[in-house]
């Protein structure tokens, strides 16, 4: 059993993507919120744009730190978070649910699978810790 | 030396506790090809009493404007400071302190930067403004970039030739190295800017459209004119103000839908200083806040839920952002901001208009004097002004300059010395009035152009 | 009527802060007061003005939401803010970088002379020779000390300083026919490098530092071509290690037609010691407000003057302030020129006492160096023991030390920083360098005295154990302060939020 859900895909720089047919959730995983601090700030691209796999789409920022956020697939923003522009603590509070980024439109379904499962993701942040 | 404290005898103790025979030791790493045992080439220390002759002799050499009679303007206003500014300012806990990084125990600096940017956003009808800027151009220079950064992919900014000539070269030097076009308009019969050339020149390519009221001749501009020719395509509308006190008795820009107002502040009790420090400022809409450039403080609570200030929205910043930061600015004017904040909690409402109106008063009654000439003056243009005008000097800006100089008097800056790579207005002297002159000086004045 | 809500009972040692003056504070725009002013002008002695018949609508009667105040409440209100500032003239600052030296008050006195502080740039250029006096003097002080061919003492502040020289060496490669694309900068460098290099229009490139926290010379190697304008290093870097190859890194630079730009914030550590002219550095900015002691306001103003070596001198901003023969004169006539960096000459009061500090240490200048460096040297020797070193080579004017060993305790840098405001230090710098996590940079400059070092010395070690025995006061530091540690992330989340202006960032209109 993971601590992170084993409905979705995870990404190196620390993304989660859940893939609901051609449409896709992204956020970032509860070990990146941890990992900012208290969150004050998500800036997010306009509807519609489009973006590569690995492009950054947005920023998340805490009092003393600015993370780009990248997307782990490559797709068209269908929708952002709203909640986030008055609750950016959202982020914090719930990573993986209210506290997600963007929707997308996907363009190609094969990158997902490519992503680490959660246990793999899991055993990702570990290593990561060590080195 | 005075400001060392340790003796020769503690210096030893520390270099044996840190086991170095010498200081020699401390620099081993220098190159040795460049490491100077001997002194430096400079004469030997000077003792308080030597360094007060010596300065005092080159002070002595300058004319201070609280010896003469000054109608000296261009973007930087003498005006009446109150005593207590200079000597609260001499506190050491303002003097010697630094950015209020820290803000358990800076909540002196970071009060007063926030009151610093209610008065500025009062003033200028904005909702926000930041910490400071260093002075007016760059200031300028500034909200330009911002508002290149506020609308995407635009290339053109449209300014104002009656913008002062040292913010417009400040502009081209900053932005030399940017794919932008700089278009200027000139000014009418008037002396403000052609509306109809500013309208035409602004396409869907621009980004902003900058006005300076008044300007650097003087004369009040349309804050209206500007925001609607700026809007008709989505640029933003700048409006420069460095003469402060105008704002007392004309319209801000913000009321009159111009989006960023910036310049400088130093007619709040900054003292000249042969030009600096100055004090810039920025304000704007809020919605624009995430671009502004510089500091900013805002209010929280503490742990015990009192009401604090601290440094806020930082991630903009260099310190942070790098090189995607909103300016490279760090250090700004805290000092400065400070005496200009203590200045406007003085004047108050009620001194910033009795202020403003003598200056207004004191201006009508000298253009009056000068129109009432038969001589070789006449006012350069018909429109409106606040506290300076441009004189049209038929003997030349110099002649005046000189004669006036025999009674004492600064008579005014000649527009040449704004614009010194220039090679118009040559027979223009921009006169500008505080409450400083009393009426006796506007008559010298009058008298030495009578002379003529 | 103030509400005075439940008061404690009994016999009170401290009193209720909603009734001690000195803790009752705020802004000046929150207490509600009418028809009170605190200046006073003469009579007016013309006929009055007009205001609505002259600008008809575009007259203003008021500055709505102006503060209504008395001399007694303004200057009660700024001395009462000024209690809760620490200031160097309060202990050690040791703010690392900052240079936090003791501000000489002769400085002071000098540049507010009404012959400095009254005169206005545009006064006629025979009226204004002590001025234009002082600051070629000024300039030539400086170049004694760098090296440099000419110095333009224009730039506003550091970060100004740096986009002038910046811009210069833009110049000068636009005028050799190709502006070139890339500025590289050590990962170590402060914040401002990489946004001047922006700036100023060029891409910035990192180079990793390495093992010892200084330049990897293979490194440089491999990102130095022909697309390089020019390497922007600090010496002695912000670890405060010199770097010893210097020699070697210039000539490589060079060797690509490149420039070599130091940024002189450390300038403190060498004044006197080493001409950085002599090293191959091609510009130099150098911070007026750190080595030349001038008071750093909290904030500002500073000044940023910068040095030159002879390629560039046709690229400086104008004017130059030229001597003929005993008479000053500014000169525009500079074909090649930047341009103008900022309005009139630079900031003249804070040239004014660089120069005051500069004569009155005179060729003993050097001992500003030799003492800083010693102290921070003692300071690393006496702390070693109880913080963790990153970088172990010789340390300069600051010391860079971390917080490995609190952390292992769940205790932070921040943590230990926030705790010496209780024993009544101004904290470390900790933003940067970004090469050394949980930072802890301290510069304690030449002004401090032995027994001042001690006691910071004592303070840390003190933190150090409290940190092992007593984690929960440290993690609730400060305790003393006037404010207790802030909400800086709810600053930040209300301050973002769309249309929060007042009163987060400004005072509402009552």
């Amino acid at each position: 059993m993971s601590a992170y859900p084993d409905d979705r895909r995870y990404t190196r720089s620390h993304e989660w993507i859940r893939v609901d047919g051609d449409v896709a959730t992204i956020g970032i995983s509860d070990h990146a919120q941890k990992e900012l601090g208290e969150i004050v700030f998500v800036e997010l691209p306009d509807t519609g744009e489009i973006f590569d796999a690995g492009q950054e789409f947005g920023t998340i920022e805490s009092v003393k730190a600015v993370s780009e956020v990248f997307l782990p697939v490559a797709g068209e923003i269908l929708e952002t978070n709203k909640v986030l522009a008055d609750e950016p603590g959202a982020v914090n509070e719930d990573p993986h649910g209210d506290g997600w980024l963007v929707k997308i439109k996907l363009t190609s379904d094969a990158e997902v699978d490519a992503l680490m499962t959660a246990v793999a993701y899991e055993k990702f942040v570990e290593e990561e810790a060590k080195a | 030396m005075r400001y060392i404290p340790n003796s020769p005898d503690e210096r030893a103790a520390l270099l044996a506790a840190v086991g170095a025979s010498s200081v020699d030791d401390l620099f081993a790493t220098v190159p040795r090809a460049v490491y100077h045992r001997e002194a430096p080439p400079l004469p030997p220390p000077a003792s308080e009493i030597e360094v007060r002759r010596d300065f005092g002799a080159l002070a002595a050499r300058d004319a201070s404007l609280s010896e003469w009679t000054s109608f000296l303007g261009g973007g930087l206003y003498s005006h009446h400071s109150p005593a207590f500014v200079s000597q609260l300012l001499l506190r050491g806990e303002f003097l010697t302190a630094y950015t209020p990084y820290q803000p358990e125990v800076s909540q002196g600096t970071l009060t007063a930067v926030y009151e610093f940017q209610t008065h500025i956003a009062l003033l200028t009808g904005q909702d926000i403004a930041n910490a400071s800027m260093y002075e007016g151009a760059s200031a300028f220079v500034e909200a330009v970039l911002m508002a290149e950064r506020l609308t995407k992919k635009k290339t053109k900014v449209v300014v104002s030739q009656g913008i002062h000539p040292e913010y417009l070269l400040c502009l081209r030097t900053y932005l030399a190295n940017f794919p932008f076009t700089i278009v200027e308009i000139p000014l009418g019969e008037d002396g403000a800017t052609d509306a109809a050339a500013l309208a035409a020149a602004v396409d869907d390519a621009t980004f902003a459209v900058a006005l300076q009221s008044p300007n650097a001749f003087g004369v009040v501009e349309s804050w209206d004119g500007l925001a609607a020719a700026a809007h008709a395509k989505n640029a933003l509308a700048i409006g420069v103000v460095n003469e402060m006190f105008s704002l007392a008795v004309l319209q801000p820009p913000g009321a009159r839908g111009v989006d960023i107002a910036c310049g400088e502040a130093a007619s709040f009790g900054v003292p000249p200083s042969f030009g600096g420090p100055l004090v810039g400022f920025l304000a704007c809409r809020d919605a624009f806040k995430r671009q502004i450039p510089g500091r900013l403080v805002g209010k929280t609570v503490d742990a015990d839920g009192s009401p604090a200030f601290c440094l806020t929205l930082s991630t903009r910043e260099q310190h942070i952002r790098r090189e995607k930061a909103t300016s490279n600015i760090c250090t700004n004017q805290g000092l400065f901001a400070l005496a200009a904040t203590m200045t406007l909690s003085a004047l108050g409402k009620q001194g910033l208009r009795e202020t403003a109106m003598q200056c207004l008063a004191k201006t009508e009654y000298l253009k009056a004097g000068v129109k009432s000439l038969t001589g070789p003056f006449s006012l350069a243009f018909s429109g409106k002004t606040f506290n300076e005008f441009a004189l049209r000097c038929g003997p030349g800006v110099e002649a005046v300059l000189a004669r006036a100089e025999e009674k004492k008097i600064l008579a005014g800056v000649p527009f040449a010395r704004l614009d010194p790579l220039g090679a118009g207005h040559r027979d223009l002297l921009l006169v500008a009035v505080t409450e400083r002159v009393p009426r006796a000086g506007l008559d010298g004045l009058l008298d030495v152009l009578r002379s003529f | 009527m103030t509400d005075h809500g439940t008061l404690t009972e009994g016999p009170l040692v401290r009193a209720d802060a909603r009734l001690d003056r000195r803790r009752r504070f705020g802004s000046l725009f929150d207490a509600a007061r009418s028809g009170r002013t605190g200046v006073h002008l003469p009579t007016l002695d013309v006929p009055p003005a007009d205001p609505a018949a002259l600008y008809g609508d575009a007259h203003r009667t008021e500055v709505a939401g102006e503060i209504e105040a008395n001399e007694v409440d303004v200057v009660r209100h700024f001395t009462r803010l000024s209690q809760m500032n620490f200031a160097i003239d309060t202990a050690l600052y040791s703010l690392g970088s900052c240079t936090m030296k003791h501000n000489p008050r002769i400085n002071e006195e000098i540049a507010r002379l009404a012959g400095f502080n009254d005169t206005h740039p545009y006064a006629p250029v025979h009226l204004s020779q002590g001025n234009l006096e002082l600051m070629w003097r000024l300039e030539q002080a400086l170049k004694a000390l760098t090296g440099f061919a000419r110095v333009t003492l224009q730039p506003s502040a550091g970060a100004n300083g740096e986009l002038t020289g910046a811009l210069m060496i833009r110049a000068a490669h636009v005028k050799a026919g190709n502006p070139r694309k890339n500025v590289l900068v050590p990962d170590s460098a402060h914040g401002t490098n990489p946004a001047t290099a922006h700036f100023a229009g060029y891409d910035v490139v990192e180079l990793a530092s390495n093992a010892h926290g200084t330049l990897d010379l293979a490194e440089l190697a491999s990102k130095l071509n022909e697309d390089v304008a020019a390497l922007m290093i600090t010496v002695p870097n912000t670890l405060g290690v010199f770097e010893e190859r210097i020699l070697d890194i210039a000539k490589m630079v060079h060797d690509k037609g490149a420039y070599l730009y130091l940024d002189g914030a450390n300038f403190n550590a060498f004044v006197g010691k080493v001409r950085p002219a002599d090293m191959g550095v091609d510009v130099m900015h150098m911070n007026l407000h750190k080595t030349f002691s001038t008071p750093h306001g909290g904030g500002g103003p500073g000044a940023g003057p910068v040095g030159v070596a002879p390629a560039l001198v046709p690229f400086l901003p104008v004017p130059t302030i030229e001597n003929d023969r005993g008479i000053f004169r500014f000169d525009v006539d500079r074909p090649d020129t930047i341009g103008k960096m900022r309005t009139f000459y630079g900031n003249f009061g804070v040239l004014v006492r660089a120069l005051t500090y500069i004569v009155s240490y005179g060729n003993r200048i050097h001992e500003v160096a030799e003492n800083a460096v010693l102290n921070a040297n003692y300071i690393r020797k006496k702390l070693e023991p109880f913080y963790h070193l990153k970088y172990t080579a010789p340390s300069y004017h600051e010391v860079v030390f971390d917080d490995k060993k609190q952390a292992a305790l769940g205790l932070h840098n921040i943590d230990v920083a926030k705790r010496l405001m209780d024993f009544g230090f101004h904290p470390p710098t900790m933003s940067f360098p970004l090469i050394v996590p949980g930072a802890l940079m301290i510069e304690p400059t030449e002004s401090e005295p032995r027994e001042e070092l001690d006691a910071f010395i004592d303070a840390m070690i003190a933190i150090a154990k409290e940190c092992e025995t007593a984690p929960e006061i440290v993690h609730g530091a400060p305790h003393t302060t006037p404010v207790r540690r802030l909400d800086e992330a709810g600053a930040a989340r209300e301050a973002s939020r769309p249309g929060s202006f007042a009163p987060v960032l400004r005072a509402p209109v009552r």
